[in-house]
């Protein structure tokens, strides 16, 4: 086992960090109270080619792998950001690059490395469609050389922010599927014309943390057969593929999140005088805070060996999805940690431990519940009855 | 444009910096960073380039052989390629050793320009620039805060306590930077990528022309003598809360201790 320093490594890091320093808890801030999307910060970290991390060297990307590109989110939460923005337009692509055609790979890929073109949505839930995907509405018939597609999406993230997006749609009814997790598809919709066209509607929905999350109405949106991605009837299989990686790098946001909490916490109840000492002079203030490092280091670990695995070819279900469950908690943990080491000032807006507060609790419910882990560690790897 | 630049890898000053048994800083122990004031001058070197449209930089630097993974950092930040001179024998330089160990380097290389930082983090002795001009016999521009090059000569403001001087020098020239040319860029994504397959060429001594110029720790005309500590600061209060509270907290601080 080796646990050295690697210098590459540490260099991504460096310089994700310098980056970071330049947009300050201030400009997060702004962007939370004004629900503003940080265009200034996502051009800087496409400029510098941040987003392309994950796109192989022939279609103009980095080519490196999920280590790499979950130092790069974890650093953004670190800093006091909020890595949502970079997570989608790093990630979203990997759909197209694993079932797409070599033709929409070349059209596509490029053009997404580079910024061109903005990739980051992905419309899979639905109002009565959550976590059970295989229960979508949103309905594709084909006709000639293109689908027709209608149908409402919701919690669609980035909508407004993207140029395309990966849309899953219901191309078999699901009474006339014996295998329901058949009958979808994957469809890259152009949202740019879409919505010029009034084929798709794009309404915000404010909710408890800047995510810039809307609903989106789809009516009679033609999408030419050439952006079927895959095959059709098998965009279920297409984007579960893709769920290991995502919870990878949510680990790795949660990691971020937890070590910027950690540090706040141990800085302020250090300098924080009450009583004629430092507030962290108490165990009952500073213990949580150390708890949740060691907790944050253990989740640590678990996502750098499911990242490895993920990188190297293995399979990666049950390490993903522990990941995520357990840097999810251990934030959580840090992010009351802070708060209460805070007291009255964790509440203030200016001390922004209630933003990342908001922030990183969506981890643990998105994008997958951290009970439906749990009940796929007990069925899948503990071999217990399926609970749902 | 073509320019050199000389760079040193320092003991990265995280305060866990441990001296060896000669009272030299034991270089093993900590991670080496680029010295921070070489950085500007390799931001001021990329620069030029950029600007001229042509040229390529490189990067000269004396150090250990684990030095490569420093100079890396360099490379991503821009510069085309990165020469190292290493050799055992080398171990306990002082600054003339260095001056002449760079200056042997500088005459394998061809040049228009050379840049290097005003000192080191480590050393602090800031005589290695003149050293090295005056080895090679190049016009020396101390304390830069702008360089712009013309046809076969540079001009540079030179910082003054009264503001700068304006110096011109016919190219080749050594100009040592200030950080008043600019912060160093971080390296991008594809900067770090490209500067894996970018080129480290290193020389050992006998790759030098130094003939019997006695260089390394034997020929060192310094010795330490004693280290000490310097004295321990009396613990800071870091007031951090918003303006409104804290101004509040500055003055009874103040008027607890009669300042005010």
């Amino acid at each position: 086992m080796d646990f050295s320093r690697n210098p590459e490594s540490d260099a991504i890091r460096n310089a994700v960090a310098q980056l970071c320093a330049a947009y300050p808890d201030s400009y997060w801030q702004q962007l939370d109270v004004t629900g503003a999307y940080p265009s200034d910060f996502v051009a800087a970290l496409t400029r510098d080619g941040w987003l392309s991390v994950l796109i192989p060297t022939e279609y103009g990307g980095a080519g490196l792998g999920l280590a790499e590109a979950g130092a790069i989110l974890e650093e953004i939460n670190r800093a006091g950001g909020h890595a949502a923005a970079a997570h989608a337009q790093m990630y979203t692509m990997g759909t197209l690059l694993k079932h797409g055609s070599e033709e929409q790979k070349h059209r596509y890929l490029p053009a997404i490395a580079s910024g061109e073109l903005r990739l980051q949505a992905f419309a899979v839930t639905e109002p009565d469609a959550g976590s059970e995907t295989t229960r979508i509405r949103t309905m594709a018939r084909r006709d000639g050389d293109a689908y027709r597609i209608t149908g409402q999406k919701i919690f669609i993230s980035r909508a407004e922010h993207s140029d395309l997006m990966l849309l899953l749609a219901r191309t078999t009814p699901y009474d006339d599927l014996e295998d329901k997790t058949r009958g979808l598809s994957v469809f890259l919709v152009d949202l740019r014309t879409a919505v010029e066209k009034g084929q798709v509607e794009i309404r915000p929905i404010r909710v408890m943390l800047n995510h810039h999350t809307t609903e989106v109405f789809i009516n009679e949106l033609e999408v030419p057969t050439a952006n079927l991605v895959g095959e059709e009837g098998e965009g279920f299989r297409h984007i579960i593929d893709g769920w290991n990686a995502e919870r990878i790098l949510v680990a790795s946001e949660a990691i971020g999140d937890g070590r910027w909490f950690t540090e706040r916490a141990a800085r302020y109840a250090t300098e924080r005088v009450v009583f004629g000492r430092p507030v962290g002079a108490n165990q009952g203030v500073q213990f949580p805070i150390a708890q949740a490092y060691a907790d944050l280091e253990a989740a640590s670990l678990l996502r750098d060996k499911a990242a490895w695995l993920f990188d190297s070819g293995r399979a990666c279900g049950p390490e993903a999805n522990m990941a995520k469950l357990q840097a999810s908690r251990a934030s959580w943990a840090a992010a009351n940690a802070c708060l209460d080491a805070h007291g009255g000032y964790g509440f203030a807006s200016e001390y922004h431990v209630e933003r990342k507060f908001r922030e990183t609790r969506l981890l643990i419910a998105a994008p997958v519940s951290n009970n439906l882990l749990l009940a796929y560690l007990a069925q899948h790897v503990l071999h217990m009855p399926r609970s749902y | 444009m073509r320019i050199v630049v000389l760079v040193k890898p320092v003991p990265d000053t995280t305060g866990q910096e441990r001296l060896g048994p000669d009272l030299r800083v034991d270089r093993a122990a900590v991670p080496a960073v680029v010295n921070a004031n070489d950085e500007y001058a390799l931001e001021a070197a990329l620069k030029l380039v950029e600007a001229a449209g042509e040229g390529e930089v490189t990067i000269l630097a004396m150090a250990p052989a684990a030095a490569p993974e420093t100079l890396r950092k360099a490379l991503a930040m821009g510069a085309q390629r990165a020469v190292l001179i290493s050799d055992p024998s080398l171990a306990g330089s002082d600054t003339l050793s260095t001056v002449r160990v760079l200056a042997a380097g500088l005459r394998r290389l061809e040049y228009d320009l050379v840049l290097a930082g005003a000192d080191t983090s480590d050393g602090g002795a800031g005589v290695v620039p003149a050293g090295v001009a005056v080895s090679v016999g190049l016009p020396y521009l101390s304390y830069a805060s702008k360089i712009e090059p013309g046809a076969g000569r540079v001009l540079v403001h030179r910082l003054s306590p009264s503001g700068y001087d304006v110096i011109e020098a016919a190219l080749p020239a050594l100009v040592v930077a200030t950080q008043a040319l600019g912060e160093p860029r971080y390296p991008s994504l594809r900067g770090i990528m490209a500067a894996r397959s970018k080129e480290i060429i290193t020389w050992s001594l006998a790759d030098l022309e130094l003939g019997d110029t006695p260089v390394g720790g034997a020929a060192a005309t310094t010795d330490v003598v004693s280290v000490r500590q310097p004295a321990t600061r009396a613990a800071t209060r870091v007031v951090r809360e918003p303006a409104t509270v804290a101004a509040a907290q500055v003055v009874e601080f103040l008027a607890e201790r009669r300042l005010i």
